[in-house]
């Protein structure tokens, strides 16, 4: 009975197309952000359980969000153009180093010509914002054999970037400022003066971040750029013929892809790990990044998140259950457990409703508008 | 029924040939389309048709031949080319974008009427917001004159097919175009609906100004709309004319009911 829309009469356009049409939906966004921006750091603030030790932000909240960013690139490539890509962690590596080299300054030395490259350390959110950049550039050029290829012959072009990032940040030590173990630490977070340390400064900093992309996001693949991403993806033939350009769709749907991913990569090297190697972007993380986009929703950007809660947060979840309820298990059974129970619940869900929990969603909507009525 | 009032050219076809191997799709066909007319192209099941006008909005590259567009000739058209120049197209098979809903359909036809970059769609303020709004206003018009409006907001793929040719229609139409190609716009449909989308390609024809080719198995439907029609059989050109004149065409009865041997 709350949620109608009898009454609430749009006299413009532009009101009509807002993100959020219906005055629930817009109340119930508006309670969930005050929760994030207020209501979260309030709890930790007075260390009320179960925000009283680092743990939920530190282990749950934090990566929660980085990977929804990283989710939202995801989809906007995957679920709005339909290009297949298994370089999500790729794409994040080249976003966390370029970031890094960045923020620690930047030297080539050009012995035979003479002279060297230096560029002083940058401030860290420039860093980041750059390094989302390089990652943007890198996957226009990785995007160009989508002009020629589709489908899993793409996802196997995408899966190359993969491998072939993966050997460079792990052999060239020039990207690592010849660390010997191969192992960087991020610089100090320096925002314009404040310093990011404690797990809620890191929190709200990732909110920010997160808010601020995922509108952004929301506003291109409702305009003009993203039906022509989605027209690509639905029917490229009918849509070079009325007059969208497949190069310039594509390849603006891989850079805005990357450059997402990218600064998700940085925000997870810096702001989450603070010290990392290769190995946190490996191609593990691409399916995972993928499977959050199938599980969440293609084409959704709300669903990059509820993909990024499920795949991160129930695992954690599963695991934990057995020792709260005090079931004696050894740690290796519930390994396994979580296991079993995670797969069986993707096979389950994907086979109930193959286009994810956003469709979900929007059928639960359209049920409730309705309800106590069948239709 | 209105007359076009020039006989000024919007398009001409010389000599085209189209060869696929050793498939001869088209064979040396030319004709011309008026500006302002209704021009339909009939013809027995594989006469070389929907390649023509595949030809005409550069999907297909012919072999020979030229086509002159607007006064300008060249060999052949790029799909590109000819969207910017004004050809507008449905498909038979419906090729609509099926996750969208039908006003996002439509409003993807102004595509190329659209202006403002990345950076300013991403803050959808000011300009971007202004340019949307005003996009919005000319596929609303679309959407009455189509008679559409209950169905704006749902994906297409949820349509029943007649309605689908009517959003695909609309899509077209957004695209302000000067030629319009309709490849069978009314196959699969009943009666009632053949007699709405009828009403619709007169009133663009009237309404608009629009020059439609116009490709259709429905003779009844060909006689009463066009105001002229090409033959086409096993991709030779058999007969032109109005429809009055091509009823008559000894050619034409032949290839539609057969001859004896």
């Amino acid at each position: 009975m709350l949620y109608r829309e009898a009454g609430q009469f749009k006299t413009t356009y532009a009101e009509d197309m807002a993100i959020f049409p219906i005055r629930q939906d817009r109340m119930a966004i508006a309670i969930l952000l005050g929760i994030a921006f207020i209501g979260v750091p309030l709890l930790a603030d007075f260390d009320i359980w179960p925000f009283g030790s680092d743990y939920l932000l530190r282990a749950i909240l934090l990566p929660f969000l980085i990977l929804a960013l990283a989710a939202i690139g995801v989809n906007i490539l995957v679920g709005y153009c339909g290009q297949i890509s298994l370089g999500s962690g790729a794409f994040m590596a080249i976003g966390a180093y370029s970031a890094y080299k960045l923020g620690t300054g930047v030297h080539i030395p050009l012995a035979w010509l003479g002279f060297a490259i230096s560029i002083p350390p940058l401030p860290v959110l420039l860093a980041i914002l750059l390094g989302g950049l390089t990652a943007a550039s890198a996957g226009i050029l990785f995007g160009v054999p989508s002009l020629r290829i589709k489908g899993l012959y793409l996802a196997v072009a995408t899966l190359a970037a993969q491998f072939f990032f993966d050997w460079v940040f792990l052999r060239v030590s020039w990207f690592t400022n010849y660390a010997p173990s191969g192992s960087v630490n991020a610089p100090t977070l320096d925002f314009f003066g404040l310093n990011v340390g404690t797990p809620i400064e890191r929190y709200l900093l990732c909110l920010i971040f997160v808010t601020v992309f995922a509108v952004l996001a929301k506003n291109l693949v409702r305009g003009n750029l993203g039906r022509q991403w989605m027209a690509i993806r639905d029917m490229d033939i009918a849509a070079e013929l009325i007059g969208i350009r497949p190069l310039y769709a594509k390849l603006t749907a891989f850079a805005v892809s990357s450059f997402i991913i990218g600064v998700a990569g940085a925000l997870w090297a810096f702001v989450y790990l603070g010290s990392w190697e290769p190995l946190a972007f490996s191609i593990d993380r691409s399916l995972q990044l993928l499977f959050m986009v199938i599980i969440g929703g293609l084409g959704s950007i709300m669903g990059a998140f509820v993909g990024a809660a499920f795949i991160l947060i129930l695992p954690i979840l599963l695991n934990r259950i057995p020792s709260e309820l005090g079931v004696p298990l050894s740690t290796e059974t519930i390994t396994h457990l979580e296991f079993i129970i995670f797969g069986s619940l993707i096979c389950y869900l994907l086979i109930k409703e193959p286009h994810g929990f956003a469709r979900l969603i929007s059928l639960g909507k359209e049920k409730l508008r309705l309800w106590p009525f069948p239709y | 029924m209105r007359m076009p009032d020039t006989s000024e050219l919007l398009l001409q076809v010389e000599g085209v040939s189209l060869a696929f191997g050793g498939v001869k799709a088209l064979r040396d066909v030319s004709f011309d389309i008026r500006k302002g007319e209704i021009r339909a192209i009939i013809g027995p099941n594989g006469a070389g048709k929907t390649s023509m006008l595949n030809v005409i909005n550069g999907f297909y590259h012919p072999n020979h031949g030229a086509i002159t567009f607007k006064g300008r000739t060249r060999a052949q058209m790029q799909p590109y080319e000819a969207s910017r120049g004004g050809i507008a197209r449905t498909f038979q098979n419906v090729a609509l974008f099926k996750g969208m809903s039908a006003l996002d359909n439509i409003m993807a036809g102004r595509t190329l009427k659209m202006r403002r970059g990345l950076l300013w769609q991403m803050l959808r303020y000011g300009p971007a917001l202004a340019e949307e709004i005003e996009h919005r206003h000319r596929v609303e018009e679309i959407i009455d004159f189509l008679e559409i409006e209950a169905i704006r907001k749902v994906p297409v793929a949820r349509l029943p097919y007649g309605l689908q040719k009517r959003v695909e229609l609309g899509r077209a139409l957004a695209m302000e175009p000067d030629l319009l190609l309709l490849d069978e716009p009314m196959a699969g449909m009943n009666l009632e609906e053949k007699e709405d989308m009828s009403r619709f390609i007169i009133d663009v024809n009237n309404h608009y100004g629009t020059t439609i080719a116009l490709i259709e198995h429905d003779m009844a439907v060909v006689m009463d709309l066009s105001h002229r029609v090409a033959v086409l059989d096993h991709g030779v050109k058999i007969a032109d004319g109005t429809p009055d004149e091509v009823k008559e065409n000894q050619g034409v009865i032949d290839a539609y009911l057969g001859v004896a041997h």
